[in-house]
């Protein structure tokens, strides 16, 4: 992607990226957005572009445990922080996180383009308020949009991992 | 996949069955269909390993950018694309003239297709839409006029303007604002864009309308150079008269205004004579935008001759035709991949003309690799609306709440390509939803310089319900009648018939009618569910500023088509193949259907493999993955199949062993002798079929298979045990899903601010074959109906023609905080007797359903002269409340 990047010193252009715990050497324009990063440059292609505008939560990673959307934050700007995403949640041997069980045993999502984020808010969500009500959890994941509308579904899952998460 | 393999086998009927005369239906129970399990590509979803349209790559990948057209309607003069084109990086250019023509040539339409395009289009037109049962009245002339269901109206002689041209995916007169001029290919997206910013376009500007209603002015300039009014295919210039405008300008609809579509059944006059109550209201439902969360990327190269694209489409295998019409190839020169779609609605039900985008630019660059990644707001632009209603309706009742006579008068904004027919497909749902035994409908599909209509979730389906529930819900308040009582009195049972004919119709024409219809035991179970009677002292209960009320409604759609096929291949390594020609687009019926073929032959569930995604795998010949058509076409299609399969299997036990194949049968392990043991492994008996060939491997297939399924067959032929077989199991009556809503809602009086406390959906799907899938089929659907009473809607400048609301912040689909915490359904479970596994399709019937109670709910609590209008905005309510429970301002304008 770039050509429009040839001032000399503007920015650093070859950096490294600490991306679900490998350290990651990249080549990233000064004005490119983390999703373009993740997408294109290191072919995470799990971390999804709904809007790219910040409005549906497709895009959602962790960074340094917070949940972002990473279509609005820049590249340059999470350096040196801990990037988390989808790929990066299964354990190494394949053992799926609680959240992502929760998901599969309970068939959570319809098309599920949108499940990765809402993956993703729930997992840095439940770090910050691990034994939530209903109503909190669905305010803590509320900036993802499911246009399925499986919302009733995607509680009962994220429900069922808070438990799991806590027992576990 | 882990599923308890029980060792009896369950009882299949080995035909669609009829209860006996006085035999009340029972829930079938099977061994795989019914419980909950895990599909095959959930892990994959959930691991961020699923590839849909945009995540695929390719070496030397270039990417696209389309120049939208700045004007609501207009025709290029000139473009100058010479300074794009020198820029280092930029690879080529496409404009209208690279486009093939002539137009998509049609695919093979079997007749269940046929009903369920819109009427009035023509069988080529890809953009299949189910509207169910909407006869085009002034359209029938028309030569290419799908063939009169039953109960559907002869063809009217009568002449007619030529049939419009199709929509192509870039163009030279664009009739909407954002509509792509052209496209350009660059080594990345934002030196593309530069590149479009260079580009001079000349246009001659031309007149254009936004509102419908004011394209009906006299002298008001039309929305096509063709008219202003679709008719059948065509187009005519239709104005109403000065008094009817000074009506609209009253904000009062001239329900006595010229209509060019007229449909009726039995006799108004007498029917409105008989009542002894006559509620009549203006009424508008906005347009609103499908917004998929997957916009419709692609990325195409050419390969051996072959052209490949990685699509995002609702039914795979009858996008095939589609596609290769848009990019000028025969069906065979084209791969398609769509393993996963992120959401369609109805705006990818083959996909979408922009896919020719990508292909063709690759064609221009010798076959390199083109990825044309749309954006959120071209996804509005492009991506399809339902169409919006402005009208009329006028219902009367007995004393007793039955319905004897509906008018209605529905101007549709049908965006500027096509008739869409939602309107009239409504007024067909009135007389099935509510039984109306007399009724009229007159109509106007308006051409309007806005994103092109299509069929969204239930087109006309949900528009029934918010068009025509809420005056049943004032009708009972007036008269004093519990609202789940007047719903049950009105509503259709057994084989109900329903449908609406031309003028002229010779009286005595048979009606359509329904395979089966439980919606009184929805309304009851879902009474029993929300606890009505309880929550009946709620209604009105006022605290603080804070008002409760409860609602109920109905909702119903198409629920199924036949004559699709199935195809299944038993390997040597015991493993059972199943072919999916349907698109994986979020229902999972593409693996719901396919256990059918598990459940009939016995085999189980984890030595199945379900094949979809990529047409050069050998798919069988589909349904649409539209009109809720799915489940139905292929429980019937796969169980035809399990059935073959299962002959097969018994026939080479009795070759190898002796005896007839009647003396065997299946069990977990493969064929067995009734009551003796096993005598060939799942293994064993692909390896025999092999070696006997002939029917047994697939080197003949039957005569009557469609086209694209004897393909697939040949294709796999001698790699084991092949099962394939048409769906000619009889129906009689057209398959109908309906679904009971109860709601309950708080409306805050003094801010406006209201919200869902409560919403209970229960469905008539006949056999649920996914419990977990069904329930979020009831609550999505219903969600989108909710979107689309609360929140859902588009802005449109009206002196300029530009979209104000390109942003999901603006359009605004519901969030999960627009819905209650926690949802209940439940299903009837009462088999539809025309299908052997008794299952009907969901997807619709729930929109309408949930639209219809919140609406009847918030009624309930601020009155029945308030809401005219969806979506139920704060303002709306605020104002209305501030003006002595009159409607709100502006009553009949769209787009605000």
């Amino acid at each position: 992607m770039g050509q429009n990047d040839g001032m000399a010193g503007a920015v650093e252009r070859l950096i490294t990226l600490d991306v679900n715990g490998q350290q990651r050497r990249v080549d990233v324009l000064k004005n490119e957005t983390l999703a373009m990063t993740l997408r294109y440059k290191l072919g995470l292609t799990g971390t999804k572009l709904g809007c790219d505008r910040a409005e549906c939560g497709a895009c959602t990673v962790l960074v340094d445990d917070v949940p972002r959307y990473a279509c609005s934050v820049l590249t340059h700007s999470v350096r040196g922080k801990k990037i988390q995403s989808i790929e990066g949640l299964a354990a190494p041997d394949g053992t799926l996180h609680p959240v992502q069980q929760a998901v599969v045993e309970g068939q959570g999502f319809q098309c599920a383009f949108c499940m990765p984020g809402f993956v993703m808010a729930t997992v840095g969500f439940l770090k910050t308020n691990p034994a939530p009500t209903r109503a909190q959890l669905a305010h803590g994941i509320s900036g993802n949009l499911c246009r399925c509308a499986d919302y009733n579904k995607i509680l009962d899952c994220m429900m069922v991992a808070a438990d799991k998460s806590r027992g576990a | 996949m882990a599923e308890q393999q029980k060792p009896v086998a369950p009882a299949i009927p080995v035909a669609p069955t009829k209860p006996a005369p006085g035999e009340a239906p029972k829930k079938l129970e099977f061994r795989l269909l019914g419980h909950n399990y895990t599909t095959p590509d959930l892990v994959a979803k959930v691991t961020g390993k699923a590839k849909y349209a945009e995540d695929f790559r390719a070496e030397g990948m270039v990417f696209i950018k389309l120049m939208p057209s700045p004007r609501p309607h207009a025709r290029v003069i000139s473009i100058d694309a010479s300074a794009a084109l020198a820029m280092p990086g930029v690879h080529g250019i496409l404009t209208a003239k690279d486009l093939p023509a002539p137009p998509p040539p049609p695919g093979p339409v079997p007749a269940a297709a046929a009903a369920a395009r819109p009427a009035g289009t023509p069988p080529g037109t890809p953009a299949g839409s189910p509207a169910p049962q909407a006869a085009a009245p002034g359209g029938g002339g028309a030569p290419a006029a799908p063939a009169p269901a039953a109960g559907a109206a002869p063809p009217v002689a009568a002449p007619t303007p030529p049939p419009m041209p199709p929509e192509f995916a870039l163009t030279d007169e664009p009739v909407y604002e954002g509509e792509p001029i052209l496209a350009i290919a660059a080594d990345s997206e934002e030196l593309a864009a530069e590149a479009i910013d260079r580009i001079v376009v000349e246009f001659e500007a031309l007149p254009f309308v936004i509102d419908p209603l004011e394209g009906m002015r006299p002298g008001s300039p039309d929305g096509r150079t063709q008219g202003n009014v679709f008719v059948g295919p065509s187009m005519k210039t239709v104005k109403w008269t000065a008094a009817d405008m000074a009506m609209v300008d009253a904000g009062k609809f001239p329900v006595n205004a010229e209509a060019t579509e007229t449909l009726t059944y039995g006799d108004i006059e007498k029917g409105f004579a008989e009542a002894d109550l006559i509620v009549e209201r203006d009424s508008q439902q906005q347009t609103t935008s499908h917004q998929p969360l997957e916009s419709r990327s692609a990325m195409a190269y050419w390969q051996n001759g072959k052209c490949h694209i990685n699509v995002s489409t609702q039914s795979l295998a009858r996008t095939v035709a589609a596609v290769a019409g848009w990019v000028g190839i025969k069906p065979e020169e084209l791969v398609l991949i769509s393993e996963y779609t992120g959401g369609g609605f109805g705006s990818k039900i083959p996909g979408s003309q922009s896919i020719a985008i990508p292909a063709l630019m690759s064609k221009k660059l010798n076959g390199r690799p083109v990825m044309m990644r749309i954006s959120r707001a071209e996804e509005t632009y492009i991506g399809r609306v339902r169409p919006g209603y402005q009208g009329w309706v006028k219902m009367g009742f007995k004393k007793d709440g039955r319905i004897t006579a509906v008018d209605t008068f529905i101007v549709e904004a049908s965006g500027p390509y096509r008739r869409q027919g939602d309107h009239a497909t409504s007024a067909n749902l009135a007389t099935l939803q509510f039984q109306a035994p007399n009724m009229r409908f007159r109509g106007l599909s308006v051409a309007t310089n806005t994103p092109p209509g299509t069929s969204q979730r239930a087109p006309g389906g949900l528009q029934s319900s918010v068009w025509f529930e809420p005056v049943v819900a004032e009708a009972a308040r007036k008269l004093g009648i519990d609202q789940v009582a007047i719903r049950r009195l009105n509503a259709p049972e057994g084989t109900a018939q329903f449908g609406l004919n031309p003028p002229n119709t010779p009286p005595g024409r048979p009606r359509n009618k329904v395979t089966s219809c439980f919606v009184k035991e929805c309304l009851d179970k879902g009474a029993e569910i929300f606890g009505w009677e309880a929550r009946k002292a709620n209604s009105g209960k006022r605290t603080g500023s804070k008002v409760r009320g409860i609602g109920v409604a109905t909702g119903a759609y198409t629920a199924g088509s036949i004559g699709v096929d199935g195809l299944c291949v038993l390997r040597p390594d015991g493993k059972l193949e199943i072919h999916q020609g349907i698109g994986n687009l979020g229902t999972h019926s593409v693996v719901d259907t396919a256990r059918v073929i598990a459940e009939i032959a016995n085999v189980p569930w984890e030595n199945c493999e379900v094949v979809w995604g990529n047409t050069a795998k050998g798919l069988p010949w589909s349904s649409i993955q539209a009109g809720s058509q799915t489940t139905y076409a292929h429980t019937r299609a796969n169980y035809a199949t399990g059935m073959d399969l299962k002959k097969k299997l018994t026939e080479i036990a009795a070759k190898d062993f002796g005896g007839t194949p009647e003396q065997y049968d299946t069990n977990a392990q493969g064929v067995i002798r009734k009551g003796g043991g096993l005598r060939l492994t799942w293994a064993k008996a692909a390896e025999r079929a092999i070696a006997l060939g002939g029917i047994y491997d697939g080197t003949e297939v039957p005569k009557e298979l469609n086209a694209m399924t004897k393909a697939a067959a040949a294709a796999h032929k001698g790699r084991g045990l092949m099962g394939v077989a048409r769906d000619n199991l009889p129906r009689d009556g057209q398959t109908y899903g309906f679904m009971s809503g109860f709601a309950e809602v708080e409306v805050d009086v003094e801010t406006g601010v209201w919200r869902i406390l409560e919403y209970v959906g229960v469905a008539d799907v006949g056999t649920v074959i996914h419990p977990n899938s069904l329930g979020g089929q009831i609550h999505g659907g219903g969600i989108q109906g909710i979107g689309h009473v609360r929140s859902q809607k588009l802005v449109y400048d009206p002196h300029y023609g530009a979209g104000l609301s390109t942003r999901l912040h603006h359009n605004k689909p519901p969030t999960i905080l627009d819905i209650p915490h926690t949802l209940k359904w439940a299903a009837v479970e009462l088999p539809d007797p025309t299908n052997p596994i008794g299952a009907k399709g969901i997807g619709e019937p729930s929109v309408g359903a949930a639209a219809g109670a919140v609406l009847n709910a918030l009624a309930d609590a601020i009155g029945d002269g308030i809401i005219r209008r969806t979506p139920v905005q704060p303002e709306h309510i605020m104002e209305a409340l501030a003006n002595g429970g009159k409607p709100a301002y502006e009553p009949l304008t769209a787009f605000i």
